[in-house]
């Protein structure tokens, strides 16, 4: 019988401990396919951040370091200078990106620093138990926001691909989700044209995938895909924000520019 | 190798600055902080020279993980900074205990609390031993007394770091970092190191992935982890404790004091002799491991041991466990960037030896 389906080289046998209906697993699943097609496994080291895929360096059939929350691409940037010729990722919740580590991703950007990061953005904090994250959206509940969040006592979310997308260092800076086929197929997209740009030295790519998180949004899987769409996107307008001249090689993964 | 004539003068900062490169350093990675600066100037200048990369990171929390990554990816690497920078790095010291990576880091300190000052201190000895970190670790702690011993002991930090993979700290003050003495960059004394076969360069599709970690979410491993790593410092108390012991053979009473304190109580044991007290001198060389051994062989005609620091008292503690209620242990510091003078120290003594009649 002919193979129509099988596991990517690029994950090992671990079983995944997310919970049902979070899509971390097929990002992680994205992203091993991608280095496995580039035919980079071998040749690649990652970065695990801390939040709920911080066991993703025993899922990442690859060199794999575990960081301490928010530094994985100041980690990485030390990986990547004493291995320059080697594919290094970073893979970072946004609690982990866009709070405690700020100040480490906009200044590997501003450096150009030549890493990919793997951006997941699902509005909280997932791993604590579902506490306000910077990205978390205006009315919506967490754990410490119990009233939904107030901008004006709180502030306002965060958006990281716009706020990295005016630093020259930055080459490749893309939000994506994967709330359905097409949009996963467009997310692959992204990751690939984000490696590409990093083995062409071309300076920091970043991919910001819109994520769900069914367990502490207190949703159904089904219908935490259908509020990444409705209420996440309108928020977070998916688009390419930042892409070189030069780099074409998945064609435009995006949609239209923001 | 005439090493006369390779003797050159230094600033302290600019000495273990060469130092580590000579002692294999490639990646440096810092933020500026005085007393220190001119060790990441240097860097600046002297890496891309040998091929190296020196990077100013965004802080010294950013630093501290480039080493980290550096050091996973089997570099040798070393950042350097000054108290208030050490603090912020302690995250990552922990981290990079705990996941067994080796490298360097120079703490040329200054006073506090706080911002503190930038005149010489000693006020970071508890932050050097007691770790500032979370969890149950250690590192060797370095402290020399001049700039050829700053010069040899950076050097040779690079190899026991590799050895024990763990961290190891040079803690100097402001004056190591900023006074000029001759140095000479001699060869390093080599240990027998295993290949970095643990680093993540890539796993060439030959070999299973490496991964660097701290992380052992089962009570059972994180323990077993634990005393591995306990293991290895037993191991570094048991081989790595130095100290100088000076007149202290038939002395009366003896100071400890490391570092630029220790320079002071040298001169003042001399003047002590020659007024006809027999004074010594038990100069750490590593603060950790402590060097109990020296107080082990004190003789026992001593009747009064004395910390004297540039701190308001914190030596002082492993003075009084590695004597163990042997001797009455008394203290003199002075803090904030304040120098002990030698005639102060002299009277120090001459007080609690009265007190001890
Ligand atoms: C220094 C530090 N502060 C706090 C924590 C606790 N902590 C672990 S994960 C996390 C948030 C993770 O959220 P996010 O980055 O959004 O990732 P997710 O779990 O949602 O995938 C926090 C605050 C920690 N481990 N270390």
């Amino acid at each position: 019988m002919p193979v129509v389906f099988e596991r990517t080289r690029g994950l090992t046998e671990k079983e995944f401990h997310f919970c049902p209906g979070c899509t971390h697993g097929v990002i992680h699943r994205l992203v091993a396919e991608v280095l496995e097609e580039m035919n980079e496994l071998g040749n690649t080291v990652g970065v695990a951040p801390v939040g709920c895929s911080v066991l993703s360096y025993q899922y990442f059939n690859c060199d794999m370091h575990e960081a301490a929350h928010g530094r994985a691409p100041a980690m990485a940037t030390g990986i990547k200078r004493v291995l320059p010729d080697r594919m290094v990722f970073a893979y970072q919740g946004d609690g982990d990106l866009a709070s405690i580590g700020t100040a480490e991703i906009i200044h590997a950007a501003g450096r150009g620093e030549k890493i990919t990061v793997i951006f997941v953005n699902n509005a909280i904090y997932g791993m604590t138990g579902g506490q306000m994250a910077p990205t978390t959206l205006a009315g919506q509940r967490t754990t410490t926001s119990p009233l939904g969040r107030d901008p004006r006592q709180v502030g306002f979310p965060l958006r990281v691909s716009e706020m990295l997308a005016t630093i020259d260092g930055a080459a490749f800076i893309e939000r994506t989700s994967v709330h359905d086929p097409a949009h996963i197929r467009k997310t692959k997209k992204a990751i690939r044209n984000a490696f590409e740009c990093q083995k062409a030295n071309q300076g920091f790519s970043m991919v910001e995938i819109l994520s769900t998180c069914p367990t502490n949004w207190g949703m159904s899987p089904l219908e935490s895909l259908d509020w990444v769409k409705e209420t996440m996107m309108p928020y977070y307008p998916l688009g390419n924000f930042r892409r070189p001249e030069a780099v074409t090689v998945s064609g435009a993964s995006g949609g239209g520019h923001a | 190798m005439n090493q006369t004539m390779n003797k050159v003068l230094m600033k302290g900062n600019e000495a273990i600055a060469q130092a580590a490169i000579h002692g294999g350093c490639r990646y440096f990675f810092g933020y500026p902080i005085t007393p220190q600066n001119e060790i990441p100037e240097y860097m600046a200048r002297e890496m891309p020279k040998v091929g190296g990369v020196f990077l100013q990171a965004e802080s010294e929390v950013a630093a501290i993980n480039m080493v980290y990554g550096a050091a996973g990816a089997g570099a040798r690497v070393m950042t350097s900074s000054s108290s208030p920078g050490i603090a912020l790095k302690q995250e990552g010291i922990s981290y990079i205990v705990g996941s067994e990576v080796p490298c360097v880091i120079v703490n040329i300190s200054r006073g506090g609390p706080g911002l503190g000052g930038i005149q010489p201190a000693q006020s970071d000895y508890y932050q050097s031993t007691r770790g500032g970190g979370n969890g149950d670790y250690n590192f060797i702690v370095f402290a020399p007394a001049n700039i050829q011993e700053a010069a040899d002991l950076t050097a040779e930090a690079f190899e026991i770091a590799d050895y024990y993979r763990n961290p190891v700290m040079v803690l100097g003050d402001g004056m190591i970092g900023q006074m000029m003495e001759p140095v000479v960059f001699r060869d390093t004394p080599k240990r027998e190191l295993q290949p970095k076969d643990w680093a993540t360069t890539g796993t060439g599709g030959v070999r299973a992935p490496n991964i660097i970690n701290s992380l052992h979410l089962q009570p059972a491993d994180l323990e077993k982890h634990n005393e591995h790593l306990q293991a290895k410092f037993r191991l570094m108390r048991e081989n790595e404790a130095r100290s100088e012991s000076y007149q202290t053979a038939d002395a009366e009473f003896v100071f400890v004091a490391y570092g630029t304190s220790a320079r002071i109580v040298r001169n003042v044991v001399d003047e002590l002799r020659e007024r006809g007290v027999k004074a010594g001198l038990i100069r750490p060389i590593t603060l950790w491991p402590f060097p109990v051994v020296a107080f082990k062989e004190l003789p026992d005609t001593v009747r009064g041991v004395m910390s004297v620091e540039m701190s308001c008292g914190q030596m002082v503690d492993d003075v009084r466990l590695a004597l163990n209620g042997r001797f009455p242990v008394g203290f003199h510091g002075r803090s904030g960037g304040m120098v002990p003078s030698q005639q102060e120290i002299i009277e120090a003594c001459l007080d609690m030896l009265k007190e001890v009649e």
